[in-house]
């Protein structure tokens, strides 16, 4: 299958968990739960932003994406993104970065699902690059960092044939096969059905290139046409609507890839709506956002030196697992051990890329006032993977 | 003209590959065989015709020689040649051969070409009769000759005639008749060779294509039916190249096409979640083929990777879809 995922597998998945975070950060400055030690200002959200785009764009880390390998298992990809979420003060616990890794894979899965050709996964990544930028703006640097990127990506994705970009979505659809996961926001926007798969409708503009279906033209010896006829199609197709841009700049057209949180006042998402209720419990049933919500907004600091003004997020959602993961250097020792076991295949692959994302979890453009000391023994266990 | 029947339930879900479902009919024992690949991993399902039994077998693509993990699978076909029927399952580093049933496998062949060198591996295969052909993402074209009996399967050529990677083959048994053509490639561009089996295979014709990839073929009475990414049907003339017939089919990719050569019938599956059945007949004063748009069948919310029909007649058929776990039937009304 395709050798060139990678690079559009991790700025779209990390765009994706940008945007929840973003989201998720806001909503806590105008949250009633704020507790009094978890106040996350303007400052903070936007550093927490730089700091992930930085570590995620930089030219170390793109290289070693940008060179033709297969794609990775889930857990090895899982572990990557946690060491880039985790290349600023803010820590998420092991349930918090499952529950935002589902998220973001499916909304992944329904941008892929719906692309309307194969070459518009590249619309769909110029998409979230052009949000990750919009993030930081103010940092000329990080700017640098993903405009390079960006062109990169211009420059080894332009070559592609059509055929290219269908045997990497294949391998991207396949990669995603059999995840059902509910998210509130698309079960309420009607793109995803209860039944956790997304909506596809035969009508509507067709993709660019395509011919509006429903069309028989029969030809003679010479190459004359001679009739014509038409058949009735089922659907309510239109005409394509136009190309969308492939430069650095520019209007893509489409709009998947965009960020979806941002039209949702925040005090929607906190409310909880009851699940659809189905036959049998559906353990699938998740009300992801609403729960990193409640979560996020409850953070336990831990004994850190004087000098830490990091934030150490506890998340649990009950509190049987409260008091399981009170003895938490045991409890993530083991979710650690596990994750061990089944990396093996990708362990050199994921050792190499979680020590050059550690580069920026530990020094480079971290403000004096932070310590690296400020969640070493979590660096520590990804290191032993 | 058709309506749905019980489905059948599948160990997995079927993954988006081009044909992606595949079937042969036992008659002597009144069953029919389906095969559904997802990701590394082979669903045989053998149902049978009164729909009372099925049972099921889940192949995996094994290397003989690598210890690391088993590779996905392009695609798995039976080859129905004159003294046997086969189980061919094509993956990233090379073929298997296993009888019909999946039970034992009869022979395999590695493909030496590393992957790094050619980005991707992507094999695809049929079969005229002694020979079975697989092409792969070079563009090139192997040949092995099949014995009747026995497990001397040898590669006996390699056809270079594309430039880019195989997508799909088809060829026509024309049984007691002479054929001039009876196998057809189609690539990634849209381009299509006809082939003359034979002891050394012949190129007759090179239809050039519009870098549109062709993702189905299918070849009937010397008329290539080619189904491509643009939602699109041709009809040609294998040997000349004329051109018949241009259907606009589909809002999106084709991924499957079909013919029941009793009838000639066409099915015409894409991700646009419709499969179109249309009908195909030969004209033989203008010397050309018509193509007559028959029924619709939508698969709410599926992208459709897979149909057969069950039948030489097109009395009924057989439907897969991107994550569905079942094969969706339909029969004649």
């Amino acid at each position: 299958m395709s050798v060139r995922t990678l690079p559009l597998v991790f700025i779209n998945l990390g765009g994706e968990m940008l945007y929840i975070l973003d989201q998720r950060l806001q909503a806590l400055n105008t949250s009633e739960d704020n507790s009094e030690k978890g106040v996350w200002s303007e400052h903070d959200r936007k550093r927490v932003l730089n700091d992930i785009v930085g570590a995620m764009f930089s030219k170390d880390f793109m290289d070693e994406l940008l060179k033709p390998q297969q794609l990775y298992s889930h857990r090895t990809l899982k572990t990557v993104l946690t060491r880039l979420a985790h290349a600023s003060i803010m820590r998420l616990n092991q349930a918090s970065m499952d529950k935002l890794y589902e998220l973001m894979v499916m909304a992944f899965k329904y941008q892929v699902f719906l692309c309307p050709r194969p070459k518009d996964l590249l619309l769909i990544t110029y998409n979230h690059i052009d949000t990750i930028r919009e993030f930081v703006r103010h940092t000329p640097v990080v700017v640098n960092q993903v405009d390079e990127t960006h062109r990169k990506i211009i420059e080894i994705y332009s070559s592609l044939a059509e055929g290219d970009f269908q045997l990497l979505r294949q391998t991207l659809l396949i990669f995603f096969q059999d995840m059902h996961i509910r998210v509130s926001l698309f079960l309420k926007n009607k793109v995803q059905n209860p039944n956790g798969r997304f909506a596809l409708s035969p009508s509507g503009p067709v993709p660019h290139g395509i011919d509006v279906p429903g069309l028989i033209r029969m030809f003679d010896r010479k190459g004359r046409e001679v009739r014509r006829g038409e058949f009735p199609t089922g659907g309510s197709y239109t005409s394509p609507i136009r190309q969308g841009c492939f430069a650095l700049h520019g209007n893509r057209v489409i709009t998947l890839g965009m960020n979806m949180y941002t039209e949702n006042h925040p005090e929607e998402t906190h409310t909880s709506k009851a699940p659809s209720k189905d036959d049998a419990p559906n353990l699938l049933a998740k009300e992801e956002l609403n729960l990193l919500a409640r979560l996020m907004g409850s953070m336990k600091a831990e004994d850190m030196p004087e000098t830490e003004t990091g934030f150490r997020i506890n998340l649990f959602t009950s509190d049987q697992e409260e008091e399981d993961a009170g003895a938490s250097g045991g409890a993530e020792q083991c979710l650690f051990g596990v994750i061990n076991i089944q990396a093996m295949q990708d362990e050199q692959a994921a050792t190499q890329l979680a020590r050059i994302a550690g580069q920026f979890a530990e020094g480079g453009e971290m403000p004096e006032e932070l310590s690296s000391s400020k969640g070493d023994d979590l660096l520590a266990m990804m290191d032993e993977l | 003209m058709y309506h749905k029947e019980k489905s059948i339930q599948i160990k997995n879900s079927a993954s988006a590959l081009y044909n992606n479902l595949c079937a042969l009919r036992i008659a002597p024992r009144r069953l029919t065989y389906f095969t559904v690949v997802h990701a590394n991993v082979v669903n045989m399902v053998s149902a049978s015709w009164d729909g009372l039994n099925y049972s099921h077998r889940q192949l995996q693509s094994k290397e003989p020689n690598v210890a690391t993990s088993t590779s996905l699978i392009m695609q798995a076909a039976f080859c129905s040649l004159p003294s046997r029927d086969l189980l061919v399952v094509t993956s990233q580093k090379g073929i298997q051969v296993y009888e019909s049933d999946g039970s034992i496998m009869v022979y395999w062949h590695a493909l030496d070409i590393p992957e790094t060198q050619t980005g991707k591996v992507a094999s695809k295969l049929d079969f005229p009769c002694r020979f079975l052909s697989l092409g792969i993402s070079t563009g090139a074209i192997l040949v092995f000759d099949v014995p009747s009996k026995g497990s001397n399967i040898t590669l006996s050529d390699v056809l270079e005639g594309h430039k880019e990677s195989i997508t799909d083959m088809a060829s026509e048994c024309c049984g007691g008749e002479v054929c001039i053509a009876d196998l057809v490639s189609a690539d990634d561009g849209g381009n299509l060779c006809v082939w003359k089996s034979g002891e050394e295979f012949k190129l007759l014709n090179h239809i050039p294509g519009f870098d549109i990839s062709c993702s189905s073929v299918k070849l009937w009475k010397g008329t290539v039916v080619a189904g491509y990414g643009t939602g699109q049907i041709r009809l040609y003339e294998a040997v000349t190249g004329i051109l018949h017939a241009e259907v606009n089919a589909h809002a999106r990719w084709i991924y499957s096409l079909d013919i029941a050569p009793y009838s000639g019938l066409l099915l015409s599956a894409a991700e646009d979640s419709l499969v179109r059945v249309w009908h195909l007949t030969m004209t033989p004063e203008s010397q050309s083929v018509e193509i007559a748009h028959l029924h619709n069948e939508c698969v709410t919310d599926t992208q459709i990777c897979g149909a057969k029909f069950c039948d030489a007649d097109g009395y009924a058929f057989a439907v897969t879809g991107y994550d569905l776990s079942e094969i969706i039937r339909y029969t004649q009304s």
